[in-house]
């Protein structure tokens, strides 16, 4: 009967050890090149997520900004800040893309069209991504060690996941039927 | 959207067998270089031209080429009943039949099954000469060694398409938007590509006429390519024989070998050729 207590006290510091510490190993991160806020951003510089995050002619996405949609402003310092400073000496001034990291990158067998998404279905951007435009600070971005995959893509509360599962649910309950056929949404 | 049925017609008396829609089709689906270790049987082809003939000698002989893909077919479709992994489907939308090369396990019973050897199987990891990853199509996802792939009519371009429609804002692809890439390519339009359902489209016209066959159709399986020759001998080797039953076609001509239209058909076009050249290797390839 003694020897129980140490038992649970020693699963229990085993259990905790490894949940607490199991997303670090499976999981490494790194910081995003830029200190960027978003809410600054929308605040000063454009109101609507596609006022960077844009669209080219043909529908497909651009995602992330290049550099030069950035240097349109920042050619030289606006203010006074030292993630500014850094973005101008780092990039600007040397013509370097900053190597940004996507949180919701798709595998390569998924066809995944946001036009078709924003325009004919009337999603909003936050439904998917969160509410991005009002954050002040973008995360660490972690990636499974194995899989390569973000770990944004198994959502956080208030956003849903972005696996297979996740689109099935929501087209189900849209009754969209337009799931005759894998190559619907693959490739 | 109104459900599409995609179709080709191909007018095998235009065709002059320059394998322009072989090329296109690889680059297109991002088919890698063939291996070093390949040989006629394991290369990937997703469209083969083949060359058949009537089987006479000169100066009766007379030849074509036939170019032969994944007949897309709607009844029976062979490959999808017996795929176990339900890696093959066939969409209701489009009639196109689809294959998931992430689903599939690599057994080639559907290459078995299928009619029309037009599924090939990845003997090798795909691997392209350095340098040469920045041409490949991003719309079109490269397949690993294992898995069974075959012709899906570009479905890639009908992506392009259909993103293309939507920035439009319509859901309605019009004729012309989505065309495949051997379509695209062929010099002498001997390939036509639309929706036969559409009665004004060319392709479902084509299939109407007088002179246009389908390739096995006895087998019932309502392939969507009609292939179209105003000559008779061509057109009897849609229907070619069972074996070991003379077709009056046959009768007095034995033995039965290569030059029987059947087995021309289903030999590739190299084979009938006497020089054995064998396919580009990765390395030939790498060095022009």
């Amino acid at each position: 009967m003694r020897g129980i207590i140490p038992f649970v006290a020693g699963a229990a510091i085993a259990l905790s050890a490894g949940w607490a510490g199991f997303p670090y190993a499976i999981y490494k991160s790194r910081p995003q090149p830029v200190d960027f806020s978003h809410r600054v951003h929308a605040e000063k510089a454009g109101a609507k997520c596609e006022d960077c995050h844009a669209f080219r002619n043909d529908g497909t996405f651009a995602g992330i900004p290049s550099l030069d949609k950035c240097t349109g402003c920042h050619a030289a310092a606006m203010g006074t800040t030292a993630a500014e400073k850094n973005f101008i000496d780092q990039y600007v001034t040397p013509q370097r893309e900053p190597q940004w990291a996507a949180y919701a990158r798709q595998p390569e067998n998924v066809f995944f069209s946001h036009i078709a998404h924003v325009k004919l279905g009337q999603v909003k951007c936050e439904t998917c991504h969160g509410d991005q435009g009002s954050t002040d600070k973008l995360p660490r971005y972690q990636e499974d060690r194995i899989s390569g995959y973000s770990r944004d893509i198994w959502g956080t509360a208030g956003r849903p996941g972005m696996t297979m599962d996740n689109c099935v649910d929501c087209h189900r309950k849209q009754k969209l039927e337009r799931e005759h056929s894998c190559l619907e949404c693959h490739k | 959207m109104s459900a599409k049925k995609y179709g080709m017609s191909i007018d095998v008396d235009r065709c002059n067998g320059c394998g322009a829609c072989m090329v296109a089709c690889a680059v297109e689906n991002n088919i890698p270089p063939a291996h070093a270790g390949i040989n006629e049987r394991k290369g990937i082809t997703w469209i083969r031209v083949y060359k058949v003939d009537n089987g006479e000698d000169y100066p009766g002989k007379r030849s074509a080429f036939v170019p032969v893909l994944c007949q897309h077919c709607g009844e029976h479709t062979p490959c999808a009943s017996v795929c176990p992994q339900q890696a093959v489907d066939v969409d209701p939308q489009t009639g196109i039949v689809g294959q998931m090369p992430e689903r599939c396990l690599g057994c080639r019973y559907c290459m078995a099954a299928c009619p029309y050897h037009a599924r090939y199987f990845n003997w090798f990891d795909p691997v392209w000469p350095a340098g040469m990853e920045k041409t490949l199509n991003p719309d079109v996802a490269p397949r690993m060694r294992g898995v069974v792939e075959k012709c899906n009519f570009c479905h890639g371009r009908l992506h392009a398409a259909k993103q293309r429609a939507a920035a439009a804002g319509t859901e309605e692809i019009q004729p012309g938007d989505y065309v495949p890439a051997c379509v695209e390519a062929c010099p002498t339009g001997a390939i036509r590509f639309g929706d036969l359902n559409d009665a004004a489209s060319e392709t479902a016209k084509a299939a109407k006429d007088a002179n246009s066959f389908r390739l096995l159709e006895k087998l019932g399986t309502d392939p969507k390519i009609y292939y179209r020759s105003k000559k008779d001998w061509v057109r009897q080797i849609a229907s070619a024989p069972k074996v070991g039953q003379p077709h009056e076609n046959n009768v007095g001509r034995t033995p039965r070998s290569a030059r029987d239209p059947l087995v021309a058909l289903l030999a590739p076009a190299r084979s009938s050729a006497p020089s054995s050249a064998p396919l580009p290797t990765r390395k030939e390839t790498l060095h022009g």
